[in-house]
């Protein structure tokens, strides 16, 4: 298909996880059908392609909106008011600073500078080489675990900045 | 599995489940809640399963991942039946012992029994220990003793019995009675009447009405919902049908977060199970009733928690909120008529039906009935989930259950209701839980998530952490919140930051009123209210930010700069 597909490729096939940069065309096809003229399904559809691809390319917005007969401008409105959309290719390993209460009462704020530090880039981003991608999440109800972050949805409980190094260092 | 066409169906299947169940099998219920999973339960369940399989003990022992227990702060949570001793801080490598020492040998393993930190008294089971001492778990308490994902066990503890009281024992105008009678207040935030609602909803003009749950739950430090309805779906489903036969309505949405993947496969279990046995779908029980659930998610924002935007959102659309001078009961999704109501909400119906209202209503305040559940966070030795009367102090909840401040740091503030409610100080704990008089003190119960704070935390900087979060979260859709949260933001990040300004304090609360009066939505109107409960009872600390450049609570790092 669209050679924009494999932009967010890293080369090493080991080091790829399944999904992640290469889209499963079929996967996709099979949504849009699932959902073809059915205009209410917007934000669902939008969801489950982000959740096999980890983000919308611009071509599949299209196709999302062919679909499901909704102007591209309200699939666009869609894809840019939530935070869970990505318009741009996440990293390989995606880190999730907890920024809830409970977590910034017991010391998040200083996780995520020193996560921040660390990766050179700031919540929203993703690194050069697509390695990390960082976000903040409000909270994950989980707030006897505070602070915690979570890469690739592996939970790191109460850390501290001291111990982060060590935990991002298992991530290739 | 079979349908099941009649209650007589229903309770000779019940009978079938009960008479399979050996009272005196042992069976390891392992907390699966979310705070567990955090913790890698998942690990110290397979090691239950291999160590199981190498003693072959397959036939003899039963294995259970529950819902939440509530007393994260000690996860993972083991509890071995029929003796229920409760197991503390489970690793993987504690296993072998259990199986061996607790499981076959009967012989409780010390050192992972409570321990009381001040007496060092030890507890063996779970209603001895403190945290749950005394609660009233009638919402939650069944978890540890069902699989959420075994329908046979919620009909094992006598689950839809409810439901098939109120179709074939009760006509519609009877439930609808009771609920009112019960006086059961929504458990979102609002506090407003559950029998009022559906009663409105139900005589809106219109053949088609809707009802939802809101499992939206966005609010920071809020996890007693997701406890719930994760650990116990089948409660808050069958609240759902009942609630939707009551109003009737033939078509019912569950509004649900997208990032939590246990609960979301929970709920598609716990629908596609009532549907095999026909509690959902067409002629439910033989009744002739129809109902049918979808379930939508949110994609992380916390607006589209709000009624009026939740409902757009089920439409496909953006979830911007609209006026409400009619309100979404009378026209919601599509502008039908829409009865939306909390996960904690629908909970509370079963039990009513089954007890009656005069048994639910002897339960809290004068006006605040039943039990509540409270997400407790923040500087507290035990977060976690706490079910209690309504009425009980706060003081009870932060000592009692809390187990109260650790590290030995003072009490400063309570903070009731996340980014939209109030901050209550430590010289007020004695008030009880109650919708009113919190309210009446300037913050709100809110969905119940109580946030304890101590001494060092500034509280400048929480109201400024509050608009930050909202800053975000807002839609935009109206001027006031935009631009209102934009500004005191601002204000908050400078005087934070050392640059407060004499007048200040003022125009905070000229913006706040303004935001408060005329924004599009409760969440909006809801926005100064955090910082407006902090002014009226922490004042010196924003003035001591403003005129003597000092954070009292030695946090803000600029102002700590100036103290050096």
């Amino acid at each position: 298909m669209s050679p924009t597909y494999e932009k967010a490729d890293s080369g090493s096939g080991e080091r790829r996880r399944s999904g992640k940069e290469t889209m499963d065309n079929d996967r996709i096809e099979q949504i849009l059908n699932e959902h073809q003229g059915q205009a209410g399904s917007l934000i669902k559809v939008l969801m489950e392609i982000q959740e096999q691809n980890h983000w919308l390319p611009r071509e599949v917005l299209v196709k999302v909106s062919e679909k499901l007969e909704v102007p591209l401008s309200r699939v666009l409105r869609i894809a840019t008011f939530y935070k869970t959309f990505s318009l741009t290719p996440k990293g390989r390993h995606e880190i999730h600073v907890c920024t809830g209460t409970a977590c910034k009462v017991r010391g998040a704020q200083r996780v995520l500078d020193e996560v921040q530090e660390l990766t050179g880039i700031k919540p929203g981003e993703t690194d050069s080489d697509l390695k990390f991608s960082l976000e903040t999440v409000n909270c994950q109800g989980c707030c006897s675990l505070g602070p915690m972050i979570e890469v690739d949805g592996k939970t790191h409980s109460k850390i501290s900045p001291a111990e982060i190094a060590d935990a991002l260092k298992k991530y290739e | 599995m079979a349908r099941i066409n009649s209650v007589a169906e229903l309770e000779e299947l019940r009978k079938g489940i009960l008479s399979k169940i050996e009272p005196d099998k042992p069976c390891i219920a392992i907390c699966a809640g979310i705070a567990c999973l955090g913790l890698g339960n998942d690990r110290v369940i397979s090691a239950f399963e291999e160590e199981i399989r190498k003693q072959s003990l397959e036939t003899k022992v039963d294995i259970r991942a529950t819902g939440c227990h509530g007393f994260c702060e000690k996860g993972p949570i083991v509890v071995i039946y029929p003796e229920e001793i409760c197991y503390l801080e489970v690793t993987p490598e504690d296993v072998p012992e259990i199986i061996t020492q607790t499981v076959v040998g009967k012989k409780v393993i010390d050192r992972l029994i409570y321990t009381d930190p001040n007496t060092g008294a030890k507890a063996v089971h779970q209603f001895e220990i403190p945290f749950y001492k005394n609660q009233s778990r009638l919402l939650i308490g069944n978890n540890p003793k069902i699989n959420p994902k075994s329908i046979e066990d919620y009909l094992a503890i006598g689950g839809y019995s409810a439901l098939a009281k109120a179709l074939f024992a009760m006509n519609p105008e009877q439930v609808l009675e009771e609920i009112k009678k019960a006086n059961l207040r929504g458990r979102g935030g609002g506090g407003f009447p559950a029998g009022s609602k559906w009663e409105t909803t139900r005589n809106a003009p219109g053949e088609e009405k809707y009802v939802i749950v809101n499992a939206h739950e966005g609010e920071p430090g809020a996890f007693m919902d997701r406890a719930l309805f994760t650990g116990n779906p089948h409660l808050v489903l069958e609240g759902l049908i009942i609630g939707a036969y009551t109003i009737g309505s033939h078509q019912g949405f569950i509004y649900t977060r997208h990032d939590t993947p246990q609960l979301r496969e929970n709920i598609d279990i716990a629908l596609s199970e009532a549907k095999e046995y026909g509690l959902l779908g067409k002629n439910i029980l033989g009744s002739g009733f129809n109902f049918n659930v979808e379930v939508h998610l949110d994609v992380g924002i916390f607006v589209s928690g709000e009624s009026s935007a939740l409902m757009r959102s089920i439409e496909g659309k953006a979830p911007e909120p609209r006026p409400k001078y009619i309100r979404t009961s009378v026209s919601g999704i599509w502008n039908k008529p829409s009865n939306l109501n909390n996960v904690e909400t629908w909970a509370n119906v079963p039990q009513i039906i089954n007890n009656g209202s005069k048994w639910y209503s002897s339960i809290g305040t004068e006006r605040s009935k039943g039990t509540k559940l409270i997400s407790l966070s923040g500087n507290i030795c035990n977060t976690g989930v706490v079910e209690v009367p309504m009425g009980t102090s706060l003081k009870e909840i932060i000592y009692n259950f809390g187990g109260g401040i650790p590290n030995g740091k003072k009490l400063k503030a309570v903070h009731f209701g996340g980014p939209m409610g109030g901050s209550i100080p430590e010289s007020l704990i004695d008030s009880p839980l109650d919708f009113d008089v919190l309210s009446k003190l300037g913050t709100s119960l809110g969905a119940g998530d109580m946030l304890v704070l101590d001494e060092d935390n500034c509280m400048v900087e929480v109201a400024r952490y509050f608009l930050d979060f909202l800053s975000g979260e807002s839609c935009g859709k109206c001027v006031p919140c935009r631009e209102g949260i934009r500004q005191m933001l601002k204000i908050l990040t400078d005087i934070t930051d050392g640059k407060g300004k004499e007048g200040d304090i003022e125009l905070l609360e000229e913006i706040a009123g303004v935001v408060g009066e005329a924004a599009l939505c409760s969440l909006g109107r809801s926005v100064p209210k955090p910082l407006l409960s902090m002014l009226k009872y922490f004042r010196d600390e924003y003035e001591a930010h403003i005129k003597d450049k000092r954070c009292p609570a030695l946090f803000c790092k600029e102002l700590k700069k100036g103290e050096l």
